[in-house]
């Protein structure tokens, strides 16, 4: 599949054959089977449209791939159904700013 | 579908008819908005520049806009003691062919007298601009710039493409099309670089993401924020190979900096990071910062994608916005133009929603008011930067 094909309606998908990463094209509930490389696989935590879960599994230290393109490394070990987000990918380029308690940009502002 | 335009006495065809209202220093920035505010709704629209230091950037900026092909006169308001070159911009406007008058509210006695005086000249300004001859526009006199905020994981795969395909749709009838933001192209670079017109361009491609790589590395962060990340977007890469997707797939005929109005159709790269060392802070802080370099490049019209839900318009140049989350769709229909949540919903192809954005602009082209305009949108900011002048690479079909 070529980059920006269209999506359809399941509840996730793999953008391009070499991801490791499935993106939610709806919201899905914990407990919710999706199939992913032809497997079931129960997903654990809530997963909102967009976010991504992984669809193989990914080791810490591994590229992330999403569309065919390296979107950053894990930053631990991810299982398949597992939700991939700020907790275990990182950039690597440059760091994300968010809000969270405990970020270092934000320890900088607070000190 | 033809365009009807408005012809300027310098050739340049506008979809608008404005009167510029423009103040030189953050000073006279309320009697400005007072001036506009009684017509805001009838073609008086605000722009300024806070600063009281002088800036090459910004008074090309201020030039470009109030010279704009949707710009139709202009009236200058002046404190009377800031550093911006006031006859210089003054003389540049009337050389365009446009009615302009320089208001200066230390000589006309203040707050109130050069209210009632900038409001008078307004009003009659409008009323002469309804004689502005109206000639027809080719899609290939039509430039259109894009943008994206408030992203979100579904920006990328919706808004960002369909937008992507009316741009290809654009450039393939020779449009000038232009796309920017090079801190959120960084990890596409080498992507770009294959699409280059050629190789030198490419290089120069490689070069102005590594950049905006530095510079926004100085700061600390990328142009990546919590909102993003709450709409599941982690790094910067991830989020550049959704802003990548509103290019399209055309080939990439340069790359032009703020101010810089491309002299032929085409995809352009606007290279919006400051050069030099780092300066005056983030290189845009926000969207608008980016809207107006955009308009300044020309663009007659903006396309916006949001998957969070950003709620703005533009002074000067229509934006139209196209959602790209179906839930965020559902809750704020009322700003957005275009549905491209129903692509996830599996109830459109991007090529349908492709289409559709391309419709939408020749209608708003021929004076369709995109729901920010209806809603009385004018969000406008100009801060300070600072350029170097653009290589010979960066213009290949000029050499």
């Amino acid at each position: 599949m070529k980059p920006f094909e269209d999506v359809g309606a399941r509840a996730v998908m793999i953008l391009s054959p070499g991801d490791n990463i499935a993106v939610a094209v709806r919201d899905i509930a914990a407990g919710e089977k999706v199939e992913l490389d032809g497997r079931a696989v129960v997903i654990t935590a809530p997963v909102l449209t967009g976010h991504k879960i992984a669809a193989r599994p990914i080791a810490s230290g591994e590229r992330v791939i999403k569309y065919g393109a390296p979107i950053g490394k894990a930053t631990a070990a991810v299982a398949p159904g597992e939700t991939v987000h700020l907790h275990n990918l990182t950039s690597d380029y440059l760091p994300t700013y968010t809000l969270d308690e405990g970020h270092e940009f934000l320890k900088e502002q607070h000190q | 579908m033809t365009i009807q335009a408005y012809l300027r006495n310098d050739g340049r065809k506008g979809i608008r008819n404005i009167v510029a209202v423009t103040y030189l220093v953050e000073c006279a920035h309320h009697v400005a908005r007072e001036i506009t505010y009684p017509n805001r709704d009838s073609g008086a629209h605000l722009i300024g520049f806070p600063g009281c230091f002088p800036n090459a950037y910004s008074f090309k900026m201020l030039e470009r806009l109030c010279t704009h092909p949707n710009v139709g006169a202009v009236l200058l308001v002046s404190l009377g003691c800031e550093g911006f070159d006031k006859g210089r911009l003054l003389e540049a406007i009337r050389a365009s062919g446009r009615p302009a008058k320089l208001l200066v509210i230390q000589d006309a006695g203040g707050t109130r007298s050069s209210v009632a005086e900038g409001q008078a000249w307004v009003s009659q300004t409008l009323a002469q601009l309804q004689n502005t001859p109206r000639v027809e526009m080719a899609i290939d006199e039509l430039v259109v710039g894009t943008i994206c905020g408030g992203s979100d994981a579904t920006s990328g795969l919706t808004a960002n493409p369909a937008m992507g395909r009316a741009f290809d749709f654009l450039v393939e009838r020779n449009a000038t099309c232009i796309f920017e933001e090079t801190g959120e192209l960084i990890g596409m670079e080498h992507w770009m670089a294959e699409r280059a017109q050629n190789p030198a361009l490419g290089r120069e491609i490689v070069n102005t993401v590594a950049k905006a790589a530095k510079y926004y590395a100085i700061y600390g962060h990328a142009s990546i924020g919590p909102g993003n990340a709450d709409g599941g977007l982690t790094t910067i890469e991830e989020k550049s190979l959704g802003a990548y997707a509103k290019s399209g797939q055309s080939v990439i005929s340069g790359i032009i900096k703020p101010g810089d109005v491309p002299v032929a159709g085409g995809l352009y790269l606007l290279d919006v990071v400051p050069d030099g060392e780092a300066r005056f802070g983030f290189p845009n802080i926000s969207d608008n910062a980016e809207i107006a370099e955009l308009i300044a490049c020309g663009s007659h019209l903006t396309l916006f994608s949001t998957g969070r839900g950003s709620v703005v318009g533009s002074a000067l140049a229509p934006v139209i916005k196209v959602c790209a989350n179906p839930d965020t769709y559902k809750r704020m229909a009322g700003d957005m133009d275009v549905d491209a949540g129903r692509i996830l919903e599996g109830r459109a192809t991007l090529d349908d929603v492709g289409r559709e954005i391309y419709d939408l602009i020749l209608r708003v082209a021929n004076g369709e008011p995109t729901k920010s305009e209806a809603l009385g949108h004018q969000e406008f900011i100009l801060t300070y930067k600072s350029f170097e002048p653009l290589g010979p690479a960066c213009f290949p079909s000029a050499a």
